[in-house]
C-alpha cells in the first residue's frame, strides 16, 4: 500500500472523530435499520410488555395496562386443573425421549457421509437426506395419518395388521419421535458436516499412513472435533426441551391418544385462540417459558463444566 | 481399546459397508415418499389392498384433475403462491437490510442493536400477547399478518451477517469508501450482487417456511384466505369430502369415496412437489450458510 494510500485509508478510520460525527457519517445504515427495528419493537417487544396480562384480568378495551391486577390468580387455576400434571407429564417426556433418540442420529449419518469418497454419491446422498425437510408438517401428518389407517394402511400391510395406531395413546410418543428422526436427521446433519469440512485432509492422511482404519479416523479424529458443536447443539436444544413441536402434536392428536398427546403447548392455543381466554393463556405460556429458561441456565452450566472436565 | 474389530479390514471393505449403509439409509427416507407417488397414480383399493409397495397398479390420473378441479385447493394453491411470492421477498429484503448495518464493524451501537434483536431469538410474548397485538395493529385477516409478526428472521441475519463479513472482501469495500461510494452505494453495488449464492439460500428458506406454513394463517386469516397446507388440514387430517366435490361426481358413493382418496395422494405430492424440486439447486451452499452461521453465532 502506497503510502498516500495508507493515509487516506487513516483518515477514514473513525478514531478521534466524536460521536455524533461517527453516528452521522452511518446516517443511511441506520436508516436501513429502521424498519426491522420498529417491526421488532411493535411485534417482538410490545407482545413481551404484554406478558403482563398473566396477571391481570385482560379486557380488550382496556389494554395491557389498564385491565385489573389479580395477581398468581390464573397459575393458581393452571396448577390446579385436572390435567395440570398430564400435561407436564407429557410434555416433559415427549421432549426428552425426543431428545435421547433424535440427537444422536444427525451426528452418526454426518460421521458416515463424512467419510465418503465418491463426491457425486456423496452429493445424492445428502439431497436425498434433506428432502424430507422441505416438506410442510401438515403434509408428514397426512402422510403420517394414511401409512397408520387401520383401513390399508402402510404399516398395517407391512404388519399384515389393522391397528388404529393413532387411537393407541401407547403409540402416540414412538409415532411422534420416528417421524420426527426421518424429517429432521438429515437437515440435521448439515452443521455437524461444516463443522467436519473443517478438520485439516492432512490428519487423514497421517492416520491412513500410520494404518489407523476407517473407524479409528472417526473415532480419534472426527468426533473430538465434533465435540464442541455437539455440546452446543445439546445445550440449545434443553433451552427447548418444553416446547414441544406444537403443531405436529396438535395434528396428531386424536381423543384417544390424549393420555400422552396432551402437551402444554396446545393447551396454551386451545385456551388462549379457541376459547378466548387471553390472560389464562399467557400465564400457561409465560409458565412453559420460565421452565425452558430455567432448564437452559441449569444445562448451560453442567455442560460448561463438563466440557471443562473433557477438555482437559 | 486400541484393538478394535475392525482393525483389520481393509479400507476398500469398509468403504464398501459405508456405501451399503448410506444406500439402506437413503432408501428408508426416500421409500414413504415414492409411495405416495405410486398411490397417488393407482386405484386406491389396490393401495389398500396391499398391491402398490413397489409399482402402481391401474394407472389413472383421477386423483390429480381432481385435485385441480378442487375449487378449496385451488384457491388454496394460489394463496399459497401469493403469500410465498410476497412473503420471500419481504423476508430477504428484511435479512438483508438488518444484516448489512451489523455487518459494518465502524457502525457505532452495533453491538446494542444486534442484541436488541438476539434478545427476540430467545425470549418472546408468546402466542396470545403477539395475537393482541397483531389484532390491535388491525392485521387479521389480513396478509400481512403472515409477514409482519414475524418480524426479522435472527437465524438468517446471523448467517448473512456472518457471510458479509467473512466472505466479501474488505478491501474492495474499503477501496470503495475510499472512492466516496456511501454505504448505500457500497451495499447496492457491491455487498448484494457479491452474496449471490447466500442470497439464492435465504430466498429457499423463505419460500419453504411460507410454501409451508399453516399455523399464522388458522389464527389471522378468515376461511377464504387459507393457504394451500391449511386446505390439506381438512382433507388429510379431518378427511372431510367438499360440498362442490360430492356434488360433481356421479356414480354414487363408493366413486366418491375413491375419489376422496386418490385426492389425498395426489394433493400430498402437488403440495410437496415444488418445495422438492427447488432445494437441490442451492444445496451446495447449504454447508457454507451454515459454517459462517456457527463461527460465531
Amino acid at each position: 500500500m502506497s503510502k498516500a494510500k495508507a493515509l487516506q485509508v487513516n483518515a477514514n478510520r473513525p478514531k478521534g472523530k466524536t460521536l455524533g460525527a461517527r453516528v452521522l457519517e452511518h446516517w443511511q445504515l441506520y436508516l436501513l435499520l429502521l424498519i426491522p427495528v420498529v417491526l421488532t419493537i411493535i411485534y417482538k417487544y410490545i407482545p413481551m410488555y404484554g406478558i403482563q396480562i398473566a396477571f391481570r384480568d385482560y379486557k380488550p378495551s382496556r389494554g395491557f395496562t389498564g385491565s385489573q391486577w389479580v395477581g398468581w390468580e390464573w397459575f393458581n387455576r393452571l396448577f390446579t386443573a385436572p390435567t395440570f400434571g398430564r400435561m407436564i407429564r407429557n410434555t416433559v417426556l415427549l421432549s426428552l425421549f425426543s431428545l435421547l433418540w433424535s440427537f444422536p442420529v444427525p451426528i452418526i449419518l454426518a460421521l458416515a457421509i463424512n467419510q465418503l469418497r465418491f463426491k457425486r454419491y456423496k452429493r445424492v446422498v445428502q439431497t436425498v437426506l434433506y428432502a424430507p425437510h422441505f416438506i410442510s408438517i401438515m403434509v408428514v401428518c397426512g402422510m403420517i395419518r394414511i401409512f397408520l389407517s387401520p383401513n390399508g394402511g402402510l404399516i398395517n400391510l407391512l404388519l399384515g395388521t389393522s391397528i388404529d395406531f393413532l387411537s393407541e395413546s401407547s403409540a402416540f410418543r414412538t409415532i411422534y419421535i420416528l417421524s420426527g428422526i426421518w424429517q429432521e436427521a438429515g437437515w440435521g446433519t448439515i452443521i455437524y458436516l461444516a463443522t467436519l469440512s473443517t478438520v485439516d485432509p492432512g490428519l487423514y492422511e497421517a492416520a491412513r499412513i500410520d494404518g489407523a482404519s476407517l473407524f479409528q479416523r472417526i473415532r480419534n479424529i472426527d468426533l473430538p472435533a465434533l465435540v464442541p458443536m455437539i455440546v452446543l447443539q445439546l445445550i440449545m436444544s434443553a433451552g427447548s426441551l418444553m416446547s414441544v413441536g406444537f403443531e405436529k402434536v396438535m395434528l396428531l392428536q386424536t381423543d384417544l391418544n390424549k393420555a400422552t398427546s396432551d402437551v402444554i403447548a396446545v393447551y396454551v392455543y386451545e385456551q388462549g385462540i379457541v376459547n378466548a381466554k387471553y390472560s389464562y393463556s399467557t400465564a400457561v405460556g409465560l409458565f412453559n417459558t420460565v421452565i425452558n429458561i430455567v432448564l437452559l441456565i441449569v444445562v448451560n452450566k453442567i455442560a460448561k463444566k463438563a466440557a471443562d472436565v473433557s477438555f482437559v | 481399546m486400541r484393538k478394535n474389530k475392525l482393525t483389520g479390514l481393509s479400507d476398500k471393505v469398509s468403504d464398501i459397508l459405508l456405501v451399503v449403509m448410506c444406500t439402506l439409509i437413503m432408501l428408508v427416507v426416500a421409500y414413504p415418499l415414492y409411495y405416495v407417488l405410486i398411490a397417488s397414480i393407482s386405484d386406491p383399493y389396490d393401495v389398500y389392498a396391499g398391491k402398490t409397495f413397489l409399482f402402481p397398479s391401474q394407472f389413472t390420473l383421477k386423483g390429480y384433475t381432481s385435485v385441480f378441479a378442487d375449487q378449496r385447493i385451488f384457491s388454496g394453491y394460489m394463496n399459497s403462491v401469493k403469500y410465498t411470492v410476497v412473503g420471500t421477498i419481504f423476508s430477504v429484503a428484511m435479512v438483508y437490510i438488518t444484516a448489512y448495518p451489523l455487518s459494518c464493524r465502524s457502525l457505532p451501537g452495533r453491538k446494542w442493536i444486534s442484541l436488541f434483536f438476539i434478545v427476540t431469538m430467545y425470549f418472546g410474548g408468546g402466542l396470545v400477547p403477539t395475537y393482541l397485538v397483531v389484532k390491535e395493529t388491525g392485521l387479521l385477516n389480513n396478509m400481512w399478518a403472515l409477514f409482519l409478526p414475524g418480524g426479522v428472521a435472527m437465524g438468517n441475519v446471523i448467517i448473512v451477517r456472518n457471510f458479509f463479513e467473512n466472505s466479501i472482501p474488505h478491501e474492495l469495500m474499503e477501496a470503495a469508501e475510499i472512492d466516496g461510494a456511501s454505504h448505500m452505494t457500497v451495499f447496492l453495488r457491491i455487498v448484494v450482487p457479491l452474496s449471490r449464492s447466500i442470497m439464492a439460500v435465504m430466498v429457499v428458506f423463505s419460500m419453504v417456511a411460507y410454501w409451508n406454513d399453516w399455523f399464522t394463517a388458522l389464527i389471522y386469516l378468515k376461511g377464504d384466505q387459507a393457504p394451500l397446507p391449511l386446505v390439506l388440514r381438512n382433507i388429510l387430517i379431518r378427511s372431510e369430502v367438499s360440498a362442490s366435490q360430492s356434488s360433481t361426481i356421479s356414480g354414487g358413493y363408493a366413486e366418491l369415496n375413491k375419489v376422496t382418496e386418490m385426492i389425498k395422494f395426489a394433493s400430498i405430492i402437488v403440495a410437496a412437489a415444488p418445495m422438492l424440486i427447488v432445494y437441490p439447486f442451492v444445496q451446495k451452499y447449504f454447508e457454507q450458510g451454515f459454517m459462517s452461521g456457527a463461527v460465531k453465532g
